[in-house]
């Protein structure tokens, strides 16, 4: 029977949808086990999210409000500290929870499963699968540690639904931790946008070196962006060269993508971005080479000059 | 300015759809691939040597960096400290170990030892290795050292030697930016390759560094020259007596499925959007 600890994150203090896919991997932890979850709502804004976050089933929410920027130190001993009543903490797997779950593990001596793509209960015994090699091996481990801790990978866990009924909130102390004081946020540029967010899209249009600039990507790659109501990625090699913010990166190192529909523009398909979009249902590839590796995963291959048929593109989606 | 770098061998990360898994799935094997300097370990000394040099002055070395590889005791091991050596690095340690005995948490336990032998002001590591893809060892070992973690940094500026640092990191939604009390740890992230990516008080704020696309710098050939006479020092887990009790244990390691189905090419525009219509049904 495994009791699981949920951290939430919180933006611009809101839970972000990240926390509602670590609920659906603690609920199936909890469901397998005989176990139950709680919420951990900790930042600025956490007493407004915990409300919020009451409402998917919970045994408790808890709260810790903790005024300005996030900050590993600043969180991680009051994590920790929570979660000593637990057997196992979620969090996912976005730059927030890799930051800040090590760090508690360590406070707990809990050994971190990162990245999961599933949790498997075999007669009450927990293991988990994670991508590794970049995607290429799949390998399944069992933390041996008294306490867990783990993170999800968003695009492998549906967000959670409400499920009516009002968990109880609970606040809960702020602990200190020296390495705090050696840290000073001075702040953040967050980066908005209309469209969809990369991870939580249905259709994401990808661009990749071969646009040449960010005035390409505006004219070119946009229009078929929001005429699809898609999200837009790049490529490693896009986002280096400027074209576009780093944010947007598709792969290894940036966002694991999984929408329906995945076109990737002008990329060749490096096994880094492969990493980062193969587990998209359809995938469409726009490329001059038709030798490139991106072949290797792609349902539907146009052949072209990127600059010729991405705007007949746009125009055929616009009729439809 | 004294940084300690951990770097790691990976199989080829290029060729990583090349690796197999042992036929009772225990283990994997990359039999036929190259080890390599992990990617993200390279940049990370890349990022440590432009902190510790002065550019402007043939990359003169004004600061120390010792690069410590936790692996077999071998060539291929030996190969990669090397590489970093003829770089720039001025010294390695090799901490001997079987790569089925490490985890996140051990290595972490490893470097803590390493650096309370060495003391260094800062280390810089990879925020994950391409094998095991994991982003935990980094902040791992700064919490045992009760030091700050800074993940993915793509930009560090410091004036005073690195006693506080001004460092922008990577989030999912943007761009933060923090100052560091060192000592501390950081791992970088790809922008810390950018020509302006590390003012180091030393280096002329206005000197750019060569556009680097794929990894750090290569090595010169008096580097590598050099690099020969430089120490590799070499040590057991047991020397350093680190508790090595795994928290990890991979029972199975699978190839993921191959994509189903061909790929189709499509004729046109209007085709691509009838098939994705019609066919797919995803638009």
């Amino acid at each position: 029977m495994a009791n699981v600890l949920v951290v939430a994150e919180l933006l611009e203090g809101k839970a972000r949808k990240t926390t509602l896919c670590a609920v659906t991997a603690a609920k199936q932890i909890a469901e397998g086990t005989g176990g139950s979850f709680d919420i951990l709502s900790i930042g600025e804004g956490a007493g407004a999210s915990a409300d919020e976050l009451s409402g998917y089933g919970a045994g408790k929410v808890l709260k810790a409000e903790i005024a300005g920027g996030y900050i590993c130190e600043k969180y991680a001993a009051t994590v920790a500290e929570a979660g000593k009543g637990y057997d196992i903490l979620v969090a996912c797997a976005s730059a927030y929870g890799k930051d800040l779950l090590p760090r508690v593990a360590e406070k707990l001596n809990a050994g971190v499963a990162s990245d999961i793509s599933s949790v498997n209960i075999d007669g009450g015994k927990l293991s988990y699968t994670r991508p590794m090699y970049a995607g290429n091996v799949s390998g399944t481990l069992e933390i041996t540690t008294d306490k867990q801790v783990v993170t999800v990978r968003q695009s492998e866990f549906d967000a959670a639904e409400a499920s009516g009924g009002a968990s109880p909130t609970e606040d809960i102390a702020i602990q200190s931790d020296p390495a705090a004081d050696k840290v000073e946020f001075l702040g953040v540029e967050v980066v908005k946008s209309e469209r969809p967010e990369l991870t939580d899209a249905d259709v994401v249009v990808s661009g990749g070196r071969a646009l040449k600039s960010a005035e390409n990507f505006a004219n070119i790659i946009e229009p078929l962006v929001d005429a699809l109501g898609a999200a837009m990625g790049a490529s490693r090699a896009a986002c280096d060269a400027g074209y576009v913010p780093a944010e947007l990166q598709v792969g290894q190192t940036g966002k694991v993508v999984a929408p329906k529909l995945y076109i990737a523009i002008g990329i060749s398909g490096a096994i880094q971005h492969l990493a980062g979009m193969k587990g998209s249902k359809t995938i469409v590839a726009i490329n001059k080479d038709k030798e490139a590796p991106i072949a290797q995963v792609a349902d539907y291959f146009l052949v072209a000059d990127l600059f010729d048929v991405v705007p007949a593109l746009t125009d055929a989606v616009k009729k439809l | 300015m004294k940084i300690l770098v951990s770097i790691k061998r990976v199989a080829d990360p290029d060729n990583a759809s090349k690796l197999k898994v042992s036929a009772d799935g225990t283990s994997v094997t990359s039999e036929g691939l190259e080890w390599k300097m992990n990617p993200f370990d390279d940049w990370s000394l890349e990022a440590a040597l432009r902190l510790t040099e002065n550019a402007a002055e043939r990359n003169a070395r004004v600061g120390e960096v010792v690069l410590v590889s936790i692996g077999p005791n071998d060539e291929h091991t030996q190969r990669i400290i090397r590489e970093g050596l003829a770089k720039g690095a001025e010294r390695g340690i090799l901490v001997e170990a079987d790569e089925g005995s490490l985890d996140a948490g051990v290595v972490s336990a490893i470097l803590k030892a390493i650096v309370d032998k060495e003391s260094p002001d800062l280390v810089v590591m990879g925020k994950q290795a391409a094998d095991g893809d994991s982003n935990v060892a980094g902040t791992k070992l700064a919490e045992r050292l009760g030091w700050p973690i800074i993940n993915s940094a793509m930009k560090i500026v410091t004036a005073d030697d690195g006693k506080t640092l001004d460092v922008k990191r990577e989030l999912d939604t943007g761009v933060a930016t923090v100052k560091v009390t060192g000592p501390a740890v950081l791992t970088t992230s790809d922008r810390i390759l950018h020509p302006e990516s590390v003012k180091n008080g030393v280096t002329p704020d206005d000197h750019q560094y060569a556009k680097l696309e794929v990894g750090g710098r290569y090595a010169s050939l008096k580097g590598i020259m050099q690099a020969k006479k430089k120490p590799i020092d070499q040590m057991s887990i047991g020397d350093l007596g680190v508790d090595a009790t795994k928290s990890l244990n991979y029972t199975k390691f699978e190839l993921p499925p191959a994509r189903s189905g061909e790929t189709t090419f499509v004729e046109d525009a209007a085709d691509l959007v009838d098939k994705l219509h019609n066919t797919a049904k995803v638009i």
